[in-house]
């Protein structure tokens, strides 16, 4: 075939348009609805000790977003955002990272917090805003940070994590850190113009970062397919941009994880960025403002509820002999005791003292914040009654 | 007459301007079949159809720059931006595009058919990415108008007028007050002034200036001040973008004292625009400096939302100090 020797294109001498069935991009699966392995696939190197605490991880994440929609209807806390049925996707990911790789999340990774090492206590004192919230209280429920795990805060506005991850690997690359960001979002998210952006950079710059899109079928009411893009999903565009890309099965754990694994080696050891897209699907409502009975049918819900994530892999466990039904379900019970009981505690704990409502606006209160702190408080003293959480203890020494 | 809440009012407008021209176009995230996270587009698509109210992708910049280029073609656009909060990926497309498309081509090309809707502000323990009330970034914009309604009645009769006025209209709905703002609505078609301010309350002491949620506050504070003995004029701005100056000026003139209130942050909002013009033509009427009551300088922080909110309580707490300067 001629070159075209500038642009290093071949030539062609007949019209030729090119579409989207030139590629079609594949999905890894390793471990089959059943809770197989499928045949000629090969199974990640996993010990024991971390099948278990990622299944353990699992069973704490499921507990938790059960008991807080429960709460959340029972008005003890304002909001909440569950990630039921996309649990295998976050956690089988941060399990093949190390502690040091930083993470960015959309809203429903709380999985990958939790693998962290992110306390029950901890995650109960963000959901209640109180004082002891690493975020102060501020910000509504489920946007968790927190520094000394290297989970960076979430932000409500969608897709701002993603040119910012690029940024951060960036900054790892000069480093010589070692380590990698890996940034979540969902593929909705994907169609903001922040998306576009950090995937080109990411690419130019060549940055350690492995972009995990969570495909969940559906953003808020809107469906992927046909309403959020007409192309083949999130993928391709990763190959557009010239980045190693892959899909998986975002129930299938191990899938998950050996992709991220690979991904990882690519992006730490060859500054190579990767994007990943996890198929799965929302089962929850998008949040508990959500009511999905409005635009999906329970026959589609039930559909993917045979693809549980969780199930998939306890069957996987018991076929191995690494756990039982018994021990699984004294494990269950034993997670659901911690959640109840941090939940108790966590609501009692008093929300922050008002001074803290002018800091970290910036490094420390400029003048201007300092006085409008002084008449807030003054006006509190005068209408205790109006602003009872924070008026009992506006001139108390406990702080 | 019928009774219908802010979210039904609103859609009784979309609904009457999508009968009224085939060319009303309705679309945004989630605003399809499903109606909208708030219902405000309920009903439109099994009504006109999924090609005239639709969803969009998740994707403001393209959400308005398609608008920009439905409205250049002659259509009506009414773009939902989700939350106020989201509408930043849009504002260079709102900001350099929607606002300047008539004067840079010499009036070739014009977006007069936009209008975008958009849900604002705080109460709702939103915290910091769903209260926010960005009104003074785009008043800062000639070549935008802004309308921000109370209540139904005001919010069917503007947003009517907004969809059909000759001029993209950004139109601010308070969002605390959907379901809870409820009266009646004439059903038939009837469209409302933009740019004229509404005399909620004639009083003789002291004017007090609110738009959008804050004038509940300034009813109320206006009660407690009446059993002080004080008499408050309580002004509903309507439109910041063109503001009613003559209106708010005249009433000044008349009662000698100010007091402006606003949901957003003080440094840089619309009431200090509102103070500098008054100040300008009502200076030797005043009795005491026109007070802004406003939100911190911080964000919107979900915990001390009570706090950090413009409440009734310092409202009428302005107007005192104001009548006792
Ligand atoms: C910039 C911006 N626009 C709109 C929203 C409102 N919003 C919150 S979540 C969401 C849907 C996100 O869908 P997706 O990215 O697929 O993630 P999923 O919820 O499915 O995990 C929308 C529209 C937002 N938070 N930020
Ligand atoms: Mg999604």
């Amino acid at each position: 075939m001629a070159k075209d020797k500038q642009h290093q294109l071949d030539i062609v001498t007949k019209p030729q348009f090119i579409d989207g069935s030139a590629l079609k991009i594949p999905m890894l699966q390793i471990l089959a609805e059943d809770g197989t392995i499928r045949k000629g696939a090969e199974l990640p190197e996993m010990d024991k000790e971390l099948a278990l605490k990622i299944f353990d991880t699992m069973q704490f994440i499921r507990i938790l977003d059960e008991r807080m929609i429960a709460a959340q209807r029972q008005g003890r806390i304002s909001f909440y955002l569950s990630s039921l049925g996309e649990e295998a996707a976050s956690i089988g990911s941060a399990a093949a990272l190390t502690d040091g790789d930083m993470i960015m999340g959309q809203y429903r990774e709380q999985g990958a917090l939790a693998f962290r090492g992110f306390t029950v206590e901890q995650f109960m004192n963000q959901l209640f805003s109180n004082e002891r919230d690493l975020g102060k209280g501020r910000q509504m429920p489920v946007h968790y940070g927190c520094a000394e795990l290297n989970f960076m805060t979430i932000a409500s506005p969608l897709a701002t994590q993603i040119p910012q991850a690029t940024g951060y690997a960036y900054g790892q690359k000069m480093d010589k850190t070692g380590n990698c960001t890996i940034c979540y979002f969902g593929e909705g998210a994907a169609s903001e113009g922040d998306f576009h952006a950090a995937l080109n950079m990411a690419a130019v710059y060549k940055v350690p970062a492995i972009f995990f899109c969570r495909n969940n079928g559906y953003a808020i009411s809107t469906p992927s397919q046909g309403e959020q893009y007409a192309g083949d999903g999130i993928a391709p565009r990763g190959v557009a941009y010239g980045m190693k890309t892959i899909r998986v099965d975002g129930n299938d754990v191990f899938a998950v994880y050996q992709a991220t694994q690979l991904a990882r080696k690519l992006a730490v050891e060859e500054n190579e960025p990767v994007l990943i897209e996890g198929m799965s699907y929302r089962m929850a409502g998008h949040s508990t403002s959500d009511d999905p009975t409005g635009y999906r049918t329970r026959d589609e819900e039930n559909a993917w509820r045979a693809k549980d994530p969780v199930v998939r892999f306890q069957k996987w466990l018991q076929a191995q002999g690494w756990i039982n039904e018994d021990e699984a379900q004294k494990n269950y019970d034993e997670k659901k005791a911690a959640v109840l009981a941090a939940l108790k505690s966590a609501e009692t704990v008093p929300v922050p003292h008002i001074d803290e409502i002018i800091e970290d606006v910036y490094d420390t209160p400029p003048p201007h914040l300092k006085q409008q702190l002084e008449a807030l408080k003054a006006h509190i003293r005068k209408y205790p009654e109006a602003y009872p959480k924070t008026a009992s203890r506006i001139d108390g020494g406990d702080k | 007459m019928a009774k219908m809440n802010l979210l039904q009012a609103i859609n009784n407008a979309l609904d009457i301007a999508m009968a009224k021209h085939d060319n009303v176009y309705s679309f945004g995230e989630d605003t399809g079949a499903f109606g909208g996270v708030f219902r405000a587009t309920s009903g439109l698509t099994e009504k006109y159809g999924r090609h005239r109210n639709f969803n969009t992708p998740l994707v403001e910049q393209g959400i308005l720059g398609f608008a920009n280029g439905l409205a250049s073609q002659g259509s009506y656009a009414v773009a939902e931006i989700q939350f106020g909060d989201y509408i930043f990926p849009a504002f260079d497309q709102i900001v350099n595009e929607s606002a300047k498309f008539r004067y840079r081509s010499g009036n070739e090309f014009n977006v007069g058919g936009l209008t975008i809707r958009t849900p604002y502000g705080g109460g709702i323990a939103g915290g910091h990415y769903h209260s926010q009330s960005p009104e003074a970034y785009f008043a800062h914009t000639p070549g935008l108008k802004i309308v921000m309604p109370r209540n139904p009645y005001m919010a069917k009769g503007l947003l009517l007028s907004a969809i059909f006025d000759k001029n993209p209209v950004l139109f601010m709905e308070p969002k605390r007050l959907y379901r809870a703002s409820v009266g009646e609505v004439p059903e038939e078609e009837y469209t409302l002034e933009l740019g004229k301010a509404d005399v909620v309350k004639e009083g003789k002491d002291i004017t007090v200036l609110a738009w959008g949620a804050q004038v509940e506050m300034a009813e109320k504070a206006a009660e407690m001040a009446a059993k002080d003995g004080i008499d408050c004029e309580v002004i509903d701005l309507v439109s910041l973008l063109p503001w009613d100056v003559d209106t708010v000026a005249e009433s000044v003139r008349k009662t000698g004292r100010l007091v402006i209130t606003q949901e957003a942050p003080i440094t840089g909002g619309f009431a200090s625009e509102v103070a500098a013009t008054i100040q300008d033509q009502c200076f030797l009427y005043l009795e005491s400096p026109i007070a802004r009551v406003c939100g911190l300088d911080t964000p919107y922080p979900l915990s001390h939302e009570k706090e950090y909110f413009v409440d009734h309580l310092k409202v009428y707490e302005a107007i005192k100090a104001s009548m006792t300067y």
